[in-house]
């Protein structure tokens, strides 16, 4: 039974891992601008009912992610 | 007529991604198996290599019927977010590479690295264990990118079947070309290649979030293509604009 579990965990913690590599890894910065972009474009257009802000919001923000990550790389390898 | 180049515009862009996506990961599973298989023997390697890809089967087997049978719109907003994110750091990693601040994936040093780490190991007797596991390691790994590339937009899209079928045809091609080629893989500009990938991913990942939210774009499918067009502009300025002066000097792509 103690085996099982300890197994089970060792999985469940190899999935957790998995996608937190996969979804955040070394770019915290990209995965926070995209839950912004949910909350901004979901207010936007479920909310507000402004479509238009909706998406041009969408494709901004996810060039403001880029650019934020790739001027906060450019700082750490001079 | 507008909706049937809305949805070519979908089908082309899909296809486009999926094949480049599988492409270059499946060069970068090779350069491992070649490397493996020259080393220590090609037996163990191709047996690795045969197990990950029944590993990498089952899991589409598991999860596309499964993501298939979500409605749409959730599945959308879900596998939007996933591409965006997915998609922004393969661009944030292309550009890092042609501004000169991160080197140029070489499979030639990856081959000769992996060489000389085998070579390391002790020779087994029989089935050669290291051997298999560093050829499965190497393609379950990198093709566990291709499986969330074709179930996130093979599911999105409606188009699993294809999306399965494009993903075969190129990790087929890839493989007769590395048979025919053996080690010349490093011919490939995989930086290029990446780099369509992650503007097709980001713009997949952004239609796709507004379609989850209900955003109604202008053009409907048609903004797929105006959006590949806006990413492509972005990443060049970002090129230009990011570009070390060294770089520059040794005319980095």
């Amino acid at each position: 039974m103690n085996a099982a579990a300890s197994w089970f965990g060792r999985v469940l913690k190899g999935f957790g891992m998995f996608w937190w590599d996969f979804l955040v890894g070394d770019t915290p910065e990209i995965t926070v601008v995209v839950l912004l972009i949910l909350g901004v474009v979901a207010l936007a257009s479920e909310v507000g009912h402004l479509n238009v802000l909706a998406y041009v919001a969408l494709p901004v923000l996810a060039i403001a992610a880029l650019t934020i990550s790739v001027a906060r790389a450019r700082r750490t390898k001079p | 007529m507008l909706a049937t180049v809305s949805a070519s515009t979908t089908t082309v862009v899909l296809v486009l991604a999926v094949f480049l996506a599988a492409s270059v990961e499946m060069v970068e599973a090779l350069t491992i198996v070649v490397a493996v298989g020259h080393t220590r023997g090609w037996r163990s390697a191709l047996e690795g290599t045969g197990v990950a890809v029944l590993a990498l089967a089952a899991l589409v087997a598991i999860f596309g019927p499964a993501l298939v049978r979500v409605p749409l719109n959730p599945l959308r907003l879900v596998v939007g977010a996933v591409l965006l994110i997915f998609g922004l750091q393969w661009l944030r990693k292309a550009i890092l590479r042609s501004a000169g601040y991160v080197g140029m994936h070489d499979e030639d040093a990856i081959y000769e690295k992996t060489v000389a780490s085998l070579r390391a190991e002790g020779k087994s007797v029989g089935r050669d264990r290291v051997a298999f596991v560093v050829a499965f390691k190497g393609v379950f790994l990198e093709g566990t990118e291709i499986v969330v590339a074709v179930l996130t937009l093979g599911t999105s899209a409606h188009r699993l079947g294809l999306a399965i079928t494009v993903a075969a045809i190129a990790v087929a091609l890839i493989a007769i070309i590395g048979v025919i080629v053996a080690r010349q893989l490093s011919k490939v500009p995989e930086n290029l290649m990446k780099m369509s990938v992650g503007v097709m991913l980001v713009s997949f990942g952004t239609f796709w979030t507004g379609e989850g939210l209900h955003v109604r774009w202008p053009g409907d499918d048609t903004m797929l293509l105006v959006l590949v067009v806006l990413y492509a502009l972005v990443v060049a300025v970002a090129i230009r604009l990011a570009r070390k002066p060294s770089a520059l000097a040794t005319g980095h792509a």
